[in-house]
């Protein structure tokens, strides 16, 4: 394992554990706040579909396998983290490993995320995403961050 | 996509297309670990190290030459060999890129559940 190989964030939230198991497990309040439209609920073991829905973008696909779900502790999927390509088939190549854990806090909830697998990326996919993503998603995220601000 | 974004991309693929090229591949990486330790070495000092011919290492060394990532300099009559970080710290950008999207997508997430 390299420091290449996978991402680690912690973050202080203020709700409690329950709220944000929903929002990270309802696929309706997952989209709202990560940006896609998901077609159906997760399942672990399963595919979860849907698209990107900033203007402009909605041809980007989402696509992910539900790995775990374990109540209010461990959400987790599989994704192919630089599927930007339009109609290309990215499920031959490696995918990463993206991991939300939950811990009770005396505020909150503290959330672990982790996102691992990149050193199994194929080094062409990786620059091909930076390349893409230098423009497009930047300002999609800005925008989505714009909508949740008026809706709060 | 903008025209400015266009050349940008152009640019960007120039650049780094050839350091991921470079770096796929077990010989090469060895020897950037080896180039990273800091003192230049001789082809055949590289070579003394490895079960690799004088030749195969002189052709790897050449790939990651093109790539920017090894300069070569002349001493006497041998050339030595030494590693440039530059093209590596740029190939990191990618992963402080993803690195960033997750801060802000965590902070989307924030607000929605502290609202």
């Amino acid at each position: 394992m390299t420091d290449t190989d996978r991402i680690e964030k912690r973050i202080e939230l203020n709700a409690p554990v329950s709220r944000v198991w929903q929002a990270l497990t309802d696929h309706q309040e997952f989209g709202e706040w990560f940006g896609v439209k998901l077609d159906g609920p997760f399942v672990p073991g399963q595919a979860s579909r849907g698209h990107i829905t900033y203007p402009g973008y909605e041809h980007l696909k989402w696509e992910a396998v539900v790995q775990e779900m374990e109540p209010q502790k461990l959400f987790s999927f599989t994704w192919h983290p630089y599927a930007v390509e339009p109609g290309k088939d990215y499920s031959s190549e490696a995918s990463t490993l993206v991991e939300f854990k939950l811990e009770r806090t005396a505020n909150g909830t503290l959330l672990l995320l982790t996102e691992s697998g990149f050193d199994k990326i194929p080094g062409e996919r990786r620059f091909e995403a930076f390349r893409m993503n230098e423009g497009g998603w930047e300002e999609q995220m800005k925008n989505i961050e714009r909508h949740v601000g008026q809706k709060r | 996509m903008s025209d400015r974004s266009v050349s940008r991309a152009a640019r960007d693929r120039k650049v780094y297309a050839p350091v991921f090229f470079a770096l796929g591949d077990e010989t090469r990486l060895w020897l950037v670990a080896r180039l990273s330790s800091g003192t230049p070495q001789s082809i055949a000092e590289l070579t003394a190290g490895s079960s690799l011919t004088r030749q195969a290492i002189t052709k790897h060394l050449r790939v990651l030459e093109d790539a920017g990532l090894v300069r070569s300099m002349r001493t006497g009559r041998e050339s030595r060999f030494e590693f440039e970080p530059k093209p590596v710290k740029q190939l990191k950008a990618y992963l402080d890129q993803v690195s960033e999207q997750w801060d802000q997508t965590l902070g989307r997430l924030k607000s929605f559940v502290e609202r």
